[in-house]
């Protein structure tokens, strides 16, 4: 059903533990964790008081002060993830023609840091029902609907065809790459940066996952306490960050001389239709995604070489993807290297999908299988091979990179080399 | 190329719970707009809104979805099943669970309940936030109460705008069908009359402050000075055409034949805006003509300087006076993301009814050129329909709709 | 609170009540010490709200899984009435 093709030819990041995509990779390939205890507030009151925290400095990437004050963080870190991808891409956004270009973002929370800062304000620190307007700042609507954040990198880029905000939980990351993939493979659109941003680390953001006891307690071992698919696991970390994509038709890209990351190949998502928050442990709608999307790229599940999993650190998501995995793959999956980063930079909710996204591209480019850290003892029931501890050198020519979110969102995306096989 | 058709509609309107009640009061010109009740607004420059009127959500929805869900979902909940009740989907009908998804468009959230949950963080302390804030106010919310409650499992999406998102919400979800789903459910429904989500929408300064309902909300009108928010929206059942037909579905609304979205230039440039891009790229993908087109929906900010320039992107497209334009609006307010899909449901009832449905209290400015039907509804052989929406920062989106034939 | 020593199945009827709503068809005042919170209609995302409830009213600290593998309103009961226990003994 896919028509033209469509390929990353530029990737920019802004993630836990370093600046820029070089340092993101360096993390990611040397294994080391981006977690520690929180700094962004006071989190003492609070039952999880760590997370992997971005050290960001807008203005030092030349947002003004202007801008830093109307946007929210998770809007700062998507336009300047945003300028790294066009600046990666080499290609000449001046030249290009607007109404050919496009902008999807996708974010779970919005700009949930910034209006709860807002929110204090006006409510007198919640004294107030009938909170005091007079003393919003001009710029609240553009919290309160964060379709801002897209139009924000339109305006950094110069789109002017079709610009969204996609918010599907912590799929997000995920469905808005791919519904960006649809709009150039349509026709729509000729180019799209697209990527996925959030910024979730603030107080009701920490309650709201304790009152669920989603997040980790280990709050004593902060470097350690992402751990995918270990038997000690329990629960996952908190993370922020952004990956911002230049997304264009490969034979646009070939022609220009440009830089493939990777095609993105497949893609489908599916909803468990069960819970909000629960998922079964069958797994059975995230191998229906993983199938789908395996047949639109025309990958067999044995092609693929890596496996980029949600890998969240919770009890019932790990066991989930593990069904789900040896439901839609077969005996491959017990081949097959699969790995969670989320155990070094932590669970960025909606932007977790398109970090997973870069990372899977620069597998692709390095030749090299990032790990899941702090993974010393497996749980029994998770019996995969998820490269614990140490990145692994590895041909990488086909990979999957799977999401769940609340809601009951599953989605998957298969990235192929072009040229590495016989086009389809 | 697959043909979509809508064969179910949800309505949840501020002049109307259900698709009938909505429509006879459309049509009687009578409007949902008045003093807020939800909270009391006497603090505030702006005080009236367009509230759905009798809803008791514990007569439609088990009791066990009530403390976890915000208003506008229960909303949501309800119109979609209406809207899958009528269209005879209600246990599925003959389709798989993966043939079936949910899109929906968003705005804000369930704002109401996160307001509560601030203020149990802020005022008493973290161990007194709900457990389902984590998702009842966010912006997925709809879509995924909405596939659990109905079983659906297909490929599923939440597109975050505010009125430009209800377009772009049936888009996507008539992508969803031509890749291979037989059934989404989509729309929008919204709504976020509580005080925290008032202080977010007087932010703009684009709310009207007028304290009566009939001269609050003018667009088109040279007292245009702001629009007047609501609640609610609607849910439309879209389904692959050639499915329906085999399994005779009871209904045909009509069919989605063609959509277009664009962003407006960098503000400070002085080039056109978007809007008119955004008709043209629908009408295309419809295969048709300016003359084509029977009626449009217009966007209606209710504020003169985005009024005149929808006008004249209409001007552009049609000539002037071109077209019969109407704003059913009017009477609803402007009601974010669930306003373009309610808009949507008047253009498709219009279609089947033959009705123009009115503009209320509007006069007509001259200077702007538009055919506006305003006052009763017009009679007039209706084929095709053209709904607008542009969103706060410059978004906008077009979609066409043709009647089944 | 010493005057709340204990939690009584009106107690936490009231409580499910508020906490997650009751479902058309499930007789909350009925005999339901021994019923399973599933058949109830009550998952485990149900029981986090109503321990958050307890807790806050009761001002006790429940562990964390204390309430979500409880899978009776018998067994609530007795594992929420232990922690009142412990702390008289403290």
């Amino acid at each position: 059903m896919i028509g033209r093709r469509v390929v990353i030819t530029g990737i920019g990041v802004q993630a836990p533990g370093g600046d820029g995509v070089k340092e993101f990779w360096s993390l990611l390939s040397e294994g080391r964790t981006a977690t520690r205890p929180i700094s962004l507030f006071d989190a003492s009151p609070f039952r999880s008081r760590v997370a992997a925290e971005v050290d960001f400095d807008a203005e030092a990437h030349g947002l003004t002060p202007r801008e830093i004050r109307r946007m929210d963080r998770a809007t700062r870190l998507a336009v300047v993830a945003a300028r790294e991808a066009v600046a990666d891409s080499g290609l000449d956004f001046a030249g290009l023609d607007p109404a050919r270009t496009g902008v999807a973002v996708g974010s779970a929370v919005g700009c949930t840091m910034g209006l709860e800062e807002e929110y204090r304000v006006v409510s007198d620190d919640g004294r107030d029902w009938l909170v005091d307007h007079s003393y919003a700042v001009p710029h609240l609507y553009r919290h309160f609907v964060p379709s801002s954040m897209a139009a924000e990198v339109a305006w950094q880029v110069g789109a002017e065809g079709p610009v969204s905000v996609i918010s599907t939980g912590c799929t997000s990351g995920l469905d808005s790459v791919g519904y960006a993939r649809e709009l150039i493979a349509e026709g729509s659109a000729d180019v799209l940066v697209a990527g996925a941003t959030d910024a979730p680390i603030s107080p009701i953001t920490v309650a709201c996952f304790d009152a669920i006891k989603a997040t980790t307690p280990r709050n004593d071992d902060a470097a350690h306490a992402s751990r995918p698919f270990d038997n000690t696991r329990n629960g996952f970390v908190l993370g922020e960050g952004s990956a911002m994509f230049v997304l264009e038709e490969l034979e646009s890209a070939r022609r220009r001389g440009a830089t493939v990351y990777a095609e993105l190949a497949g893609f489908a998502s599916r909803c468990n239709a069960f819970h909000m928050t629960g998922l079964r442990p069958d797994g059975r709608e995230m191998a229906e995604a993983i199938g789908a999307a395996l047949a639109e790229a025309r990958v067999d599940p044995g092609d693929l070489d890596y496996v980029n999993a949600h890998g969240s650190g919770t009890r019932q998501n790990d066991r989930h993807e593990t069904a789900a995995f040896k439901r839609s793959l077969g005996e491959h999956a017990r081949r097959v290297p699969v790995s969670s980063i989320k155990s070094m930079i932590g669970h960025s909710l909606g932007a977790i999908g398109s970090l997973e996204i870069a990372a899977c591209a620069l597998a692709m480019r390095h030749d090299v299988i990032p790990p899941t850290a702090n993974l010393h003892e497996p749980d029994p029931e998770c019996d995969l091979d998820y490269v614990p501890l140490t990145a692994r050198e590895r041909r990488t020519d086909t990979v999957l990179t799977v999401g769940s979110g609340f809601g009951g969102f599953q989605s998957a995306m298969v990235l192929t080399r072009p040229g590495a096989r016989a086009a389809a | 190329m697959t043909r979509i058709w809508v064969t179910g509609l949800g309505v949840t309107a501020p002049n109307g719970l259900g698709t009938d009640d909505y429509w006879a009061a459309t049509l009687a010109g009578r409007s949902g707009l008045g003093r807020i009740t939800r909270f009391d607004p006497a603090r505030y420059p702006a005080q009236l809104a367009g509230e759905v009127p009798g809803f008791d959500a514990r007569r439609h929805l088990p009791g066990r979805l009530i403390p976890q869900t915000d208003h506008m979902t229960r909303l949501a909940l309800v119109a979609a099943d209406w809207a899958l009740a009528e269209a005879g989907l209600a246990g599925g009908g003959p389709y798989g669970e993966y043939e079936m998804g949910v899109v929906t468009a968003a705005s804000s959230g369930g704002f109401e309940f996160g307001q509560r949950e601030l203020q149990n963080l802020w005022s008493k302390g973290g161990r007194h936030v709900s457990a389902y804030q984590s998702f009842a106010w966010f912006y997925a919310v709809n879509t995924g109460q909405i596939s659990i409650r109905n079983g659906m499992r297909g490929p599923s999406g939440v597109v975050v705008a505010d009125q430009a998102g209800g377009l772009d919400a049936l888009a996507q979800a008539r992508r969803q069908i031509r890749r291979g789903a037989r059934v989404i459910v989509s729309g929008g429904v919204d709504g976020s009359l509580c005080p925290w989500g008032w202080a977010a929408q007087l932010s703009t300064g684009a709310l009207s402050t007028g304290d009566d309902p009939a001269t609050a909300y003018l667009p088109f009108d040279r007292r245009a000075a702001g629009y007047v928010p609501g609640e609610g929206g609607a849910v439309l059942v879209l389904e692959d055409a050639e499915s329906a037909a085999r399994r005779d579905a009871p209904v045909r609304y009509g069919e989605v034949a063609g959509y277009g979205a664009t962003f407006d230039p960098p503000p400070g440039s002085g080039r056109e805006p978007g809007l008119r891009r955004a008709i043209e790229i629908a009408l295309a993908d419809a295969g048709t003509a300016a003359a084509g087109i029977d009626v449009v929906f217009a966007d209606a900010a209710g504020l003169a300087g985005p009024d005149r320039a929808e006008a004249a992107a209409l001007a552009a497209v049609f000539g002037p006076g071109g077209v019969p334009v109407t704003v059913p609006k009017t009477m609803t307010g402007r009601l974010y993301s669930g306003g373009a899909p309610l808009d949507v449901a008047a253009a498709l009832l219009a279609l089947r009814d033959g009705l123009i449905p009115p503009t209320v209290n509007v006069v007509p400015d001259p200077a702007l050129g538009l055919d506006l039907v305003t006052g009763v509804p017009r009679p007039a052989p209706l084929k095709t329909a053209l709904v607008l929406a542009r969103g706060h920062g410059g978004f906008n989106s077009a979609l066409v709709v043709r009647a089944a034939g | 609170m010493g005057d709340h020593e204990e939690l009584t199945l009106p107690d936490l009827r009231r409580i499910l009540r508020e906490a997650a709503g009751v479902n058309e068809g499930t007789d909350l005042d009925g005999e339901i010490l021994d019923l399973d919170f599933e058949d109830l209609g009550y998952d485990s995302l149900a029981l986090l709200e109503t321990g958050a409830r307890i807790e806050r009213e009761y001002g006790v600290r429940l562990e964390d899984d204390a309430i979500t593998s409880a899978r009776t309103p018998r067994a609530l009961l007795t594992v929420v009435n232990l922690t009142f226990t412990d702390i008289d003994a403290a």
